[in-house]
């Protein structure tokens, strides 16, 4: 008896049987697989294809990254919060920094240009910091940072960036006392730049600018003069700036003109200052003693000492 | 045997019932469908689990309709799978081509059954194709991927039940129309 098949035979026509249309599409499958696989031929067709393809797959991520967009945007609003007042925070504690900024840019220059001086004029030099000024008002004292410890030595000489501003008069420890050049009666050897003439300034106390005393009213002065220190004392290097002269009166009645300076350091609101070692280039003091003997005895005394 | 429940107009037909002719653009659709919701980008959680929508939409028109779908259909079908896939020419090509002539071959068979056990033999199908693909790539050089492999075709059976009755339902004659 013959099996009943499966199939029952075919009615229509309906092309090939799919056991042949099998076998062609899977050589050709096999071939496209050949030929992409070994000579990548088929990438303009991938390209056109994935191109049409393209919009449908852009459509169908669009309610992912709408979903992502919402809940971002809800999550958001509460870390944009938090993030604000952390950053408000944050403000307020860099405020200090922030404001102090421009104070610390002119700091720095300052400090430059005292570095700039110290090695043109004393590599001897001692930086220091200015601690406060003195408490009585009718003088004109700083108190700086340096004292013995560090090597300062009394009757030094303190400049700044700008010029001279004053002596050291006492020394502690670790703190040293500076007089001003504006304190009353202070006095500094100066040398006018132009003209070369020689002349002491002197302070005149507070309020009050200081003034060159003790000179002729023929002396070749102008109102715009720079002085600077002569050097004669020992205190300060010579070529220092001192001041500038403001004013000048010249009265026929009084014995001597009166020139008022303006100091060109910046004596008043100075941070950063300079203290130089005392010049070692001059010959030591002769004694007191000596001296007055020769002046009376005369001859007599010379013959004697011989 | 009836497994799922009669709502409405949503289950599968009775035998009794005479089915409207399936429209091509639905068939069409269909694919479409398939083909997109094989596309979408997903995790990787659900890319292990995911199974080919195409490949169930294909032998679904392969076993009901095969003269709208055949072997050349699921071949063409198979190259823009490809190509969405971005993975070598004729890979799918070939799997889905298997798959239409198997699909053919037992449709008989596979009618005879309810749903379920319809299901457990699509899954042996959709198994088949999975393994196809998967011999094409380790011909590209590609490594052993290991026992999840299969759970996506098993998915898919799982899914066959749905799908038909889904994909049927254009076809069934409305019930106010047709009561005698």
């Amino acid at each position: 008896m013959r099996p009943i098949p499966v199939d029952p035979p075919a009615f229509f026509n309906r092309g090939p049987s799919p056991l042949t249309r099998l076998a062609f599409f899977g050589i050709l499958s096999l071939a496209l697989l050949f030929a992409d696989t070994r000579y990548r031929y088929l990438e303009n067709v991938r390209q056109a294809v994935a191109i049409a393809l393209y919009p449908m797959q852009r459509a169908l991520e669009m309610p992912g990254v709408a979903f992502a967009y919402v809940s971002d945007y809800f999550g958001g609003k509460r870390r944009m919060a938090d993030d604000n007042a952390m950053l408000r925070q944050e403000l307020v504690a860099r405020a200090p920094a922030t404001q102090g900024y421009a104070r610390e840019q002119e700091e720095n220059v300052r400090l430059r240009a005292l570095l700039d001086v110290r090695t043109r004029y004393a590599p001897t030099a001692i930086a220091a910091q200015v601690l406060y000024a003195g408490r009585d008002p009718f003088t004109q004292k700083l108190f700086v940072d340096k004292g013995t410890g560090a090597g300062v030595q009394a009757g030094a000489g303190v400049i700044d960036e700008g010029g001279v501003v004053g002596q050291v008069t006492r020394v502690f420890p670790y703190m040293s006392e500076v007089t001003l050049i504006t304190d009353r009666d202070q006095a500094v050897p100066v040398q006018v730049e132009r003209s070369g003439a020689r002349s002491v300034l002197f302070g005149n106390g507070t309020g009050r600018s200081p003034e060159l005393r003790f000179t002729s009213p023929s002396a070749d002065l102008r109102v715009g003069d720079r002085l600077v220190t002569s050097g004669l004392d020992g205190t300060y290097p010579p070529g220092l700036a001192v001041a500038q002269i403001i004013d000048v009166v010249r009265d026929s009645g009084q014995m001597f003109a009166r020139i008022v300076c303006k100091p060109l350091a910046g004596i008043d609101h100075d941070e950063f200052l300079l203290v130089l070692s005392p010049s070692a280039s001059l010959p030591p003091r002769p004694e007191e003693t000596g001296d007055a003997d020769i002046a009376k005895k005369g001859t007599h005394v010379r013959g004697r000492r011989g | 045997m009836r497994v799922l429940p009669n709502v409405g107009s949503f289950g599968p037909a009775a035998p009794e019932e005479i089915l409207r002719p399936a429209k091509p653009w639905f068939v069409l659709l269909s694919l479409l469908i398939g083909l997109l919701s094989n596309l979408v980008p997903a995790s990787d959680v659900v890319m292990t689990w995911r199974p080919d929508f195409v490949a169930l939409v294909l032998l679904y028109w392969c076993i009901q309709e095969p003269r709208y779908v055949g072997v050349g259909t699921a071949w063409v079908v198979g190259l823009l799978m490809d190509v969405g896939d971005a993975t070598v020419f004729g890979q799918h090509a070939l799997a889905y081509a298997v798959l239409a002539y198997g699909a053919e071959y037992f449709r008989r068979r596979v009618l005879r059954f309810p749903l379920w056990q319809q299901a457990v033999q699509v899954a042996a199908l959709l198994v088949l194709c999975a393994l196809l693909v998967l011999l094409v790539r380790f011909v590209g050089g590609a490594p052993l991927p290991g026992w999840m492999y299969v759970a996506p075709p098993l998915v898919g059976a799982l899914l066959w039940p749905l799908v038909s009755v889904l994909l049927q339902t254009p076809q069934r004659p409305s019930r106010s129309g047709s009561r005698r």
